[in-house]
């Protein structure tokens, strides 16, 4: 199949990387992106390919992470264990809030203000709460061996978020093609329409919701592994919510590459603009969310929809001379 | 008379103080065209969305192959074979013609090779064989309502409920389609249509319902229901019938 052949090979490109002897700190650059890439795509099953556009989805990173570190530390579960379960919890999260918000039918910006709510609810309790260690946070304890999914080399993080990243490609790409997928992007576009051809929409959006939760939970696991460290405002803070929506709206929503594309370009444009502003604290800012404007301003649908739309308008004579022919 | 497929036993609905549909009652024969007729604002719409279960009956309830239905979700009953299209049509706007009709080939057809050679082959017999990899917002108006009942027919429809598919057509596009519809029916799909074309309705149905206000205030064949005086007056007027007598008469 053409689309996970374009999969593998920007995974093997991605991979050989750490083989060119690149600097830590590129490395690290990369991780960081790649994590980042691995919350949009999450977010883009939901909101790129089912229109729900969540603003709360720092319920689920935060989540995976906590799961993660909590149980290492309070319960001496093996961190491969713990990453697993984690994932599972970003998914029962997930449930949680999809049960409660389809069912009782809120759509658009109810939606997102609802999932906003439940990740600030997580974050304040998890600031208060003991077992998240409060206020001070959850450390894990440096234990450098594959069996606590700790690497002493920057490049075998690396190689697990791009595995992690391709795995969620797949996925995405698998939906696409199925008749889940085609009916998720039915429910996007016009619902009425889908239930009307038995489309069962709050079924669609609520299994989306799980799977787009898992994802993003999976980078929180992974955040907890890298870092060693979480804490509420880390976990839930409404950081990550923005990276995840606005990796895959930068990149293109609804499409396979997108996150991946749109995180490479937002961490790019932040490293730019910090080292082109250099000490000025704050300039860097204003570079880079001028750049974003100039992005949506110009390519309202992502970088791969501006692609598409520009590879259209030149396929554009070709399509009138056939009509002319007809 | 063998059991209809459809069967509307006295059903209401209410909107606040409004009464839409008043205590209604119709059946639709199995393989036949049945239309449903009456002035703007007679319930028509409404009456459609109590049957697809878009709205559920304040009162009454609704048999569909001899069960009863009412208060199913639409989904499912999209499912035991009942399809709609709408008035105003709901395609899938950014996508093309093949993936519109994809959404509900695949209701019968889970996989994806399956489901797109359906999809093709219904727009192909509804003539839309030559735009299937075009965008749906940029078809005509006369190629939406095409593909509005292309999505209907994907789900393989046992009864099709027709919203004013002819509305806004040409009479050129009309003669068009007018067969096509008759086709579905020949293929042994029992319809139901909304039409104010009334050329449409007298030369499709076999049996005709009117609805005025909210109420049943006719039915029969075409050609008795447009004589009769009732149905003259709810669309001309109070007097209408008499008036258009008397200069018969005349």
């Amino acid at each position: 199949m053409k689309g996970l052949a374009a999969i593998l090979v920007v995974g093997a490109a991605l991979a050989v990387v750490p083989l060119l002897g690149v600097s830590n700190v590129t490395l690290n650059f990369l991780v960081v992106a790649l994590m980042t890439a691995l919350a949009g795509q999450g977010w883009n099953i939901l909101g790129g390919y089912g229109g729900q556009y969540s603003f709360g989805h720092a319920a689920f990173f935060g989540t995976g992470a906590y799961i993660t570190a909590v149980l290492q530390v309070r319960y001496g579960v093996n961190a491969w264990i713990a990453f697993g379960l984690g994932i599972a919890g970003g998914a029962l999260v997930a449930a949680i809030v999809g049960g409660l918000t389809f069912r009782s039918g809120l759509r658009g910006s109810y939606f997102a203000l609802v999932t906003l709510a439940f990740a600030e609810v997580l974050r304040i309790s998890a600031s208060v709460a003991p077992i998240t260690g409060a206020g001070v946070g959850t450390l894990v304890r440096l234990d450098l061996h594959v069996a606590a999914l700790q690497f002493h080399s920057r490049a075998a993080f690396y190689w697990t978020i791009l595995a992690q990243v391709v795995i969620a490609l797949i996925v995405t790409r698998l939906i696409e093609r199925s008749r889940f997928g085609v009916w998720l992007v039915a429910v996007r576009e016009n619902e009425d329409a889908a239930i009307a051809l038995g489309v069962n929409a709050t079924a669609i959006k609520f299994h989306a919701m799980v799977i787009s939760g898992a994802i993003t939970a999976s980078a929180g696991c992974f955040y907890v592994q890298y870092f060693l460290f979480i804490d509420s405002g880390l976990a839930y803070g409404t950081w990550i919510s923005i990276e995840a929506l606005l990796t895959p709206i930068i990149g293109g929503v609804g499409t396979v590459f997108g996150p991946l594309i749109g995180a490479l370009v937002v961490r790019g444009l932040g490293e730019g603009a910090q080292m082109m502003t250099g000490e000025a604290p704050g300039l860097d800012l204003v570079v880079y969310g001028c750049v974003l404007v100039l992005i949506i301003g110009f390519a309202p649908r992502g970088l791969m929809g501006g692609l598409a739309q520009w590879r259209s308008r030149l396929m554009r004579p070709a399509l009138f001379a056939k009509v002319d022919h007809g | 008379m063998a059991e209809p497929l459809l069967a509307v036993e006295r059903v209401s609905r209410r909107f606040g103080g409004l009464l839409a549909v008043n205590d209604v009652s119709l059946t639709a024969q199995e393989g036949r065209i049945t239309a449903l007729i009456g002035p703007n604002g007679a319930g028509k719409t409404t009456l459609f969305a109590l049957i697809s279960g878009f709205l559920r009956p304040s009162r009454g309830a609704i048999r569909y192959c001899g069960t009863d239905v009412t208060n199913e979700p639409p989904h499912r009953l999209a499912r035991r074979g009942i399809a709609r299209t709408f008035q105003v049509v709901q395609p899938f706007a950014e996508l093309t013609v093949r993936e519109n009709i994809l959404v509900g080939a695949h209701l019968r057809h889970p996989a994806r090779k399956a489901a797109i050679a359906s999809a093709e082959h219904v727009g192909r017999e509804l003539g839309l064989g030559a735009m299937l990899d075009q965008p749906a917002d940029t078809l005509t108006v006369a190629g939406r309502k095409r593909l509005e009942l292309a999505k209907a027919l994907a789900t393989e429809p046992k009864l099709l409920l027709l919203d004013e598919v002819l509305a806004g057509l040409n009479p050129s596009e009309i003669r068009d389609i007018v067969p096509v519809i008759r086709g579905l029916c020949w293929r042994g799909i029992t319809i139901v249509m909304i039409e104010h074309v009334m050329q449409a309705v007298m030369s499709l149905a076999e049996y005709v319902f009117v609805l005025a206000e909210g109420r049943l205030i006719a039915d029969g064949m075409p050609a008795q229901v447009a004589a009769n005086p009732t149905v003259v007056e709810a669309y001309l007027g109070h007097g209408a019938a008499s008036k258009l007598g008397g200069a018969r008469a005349n």
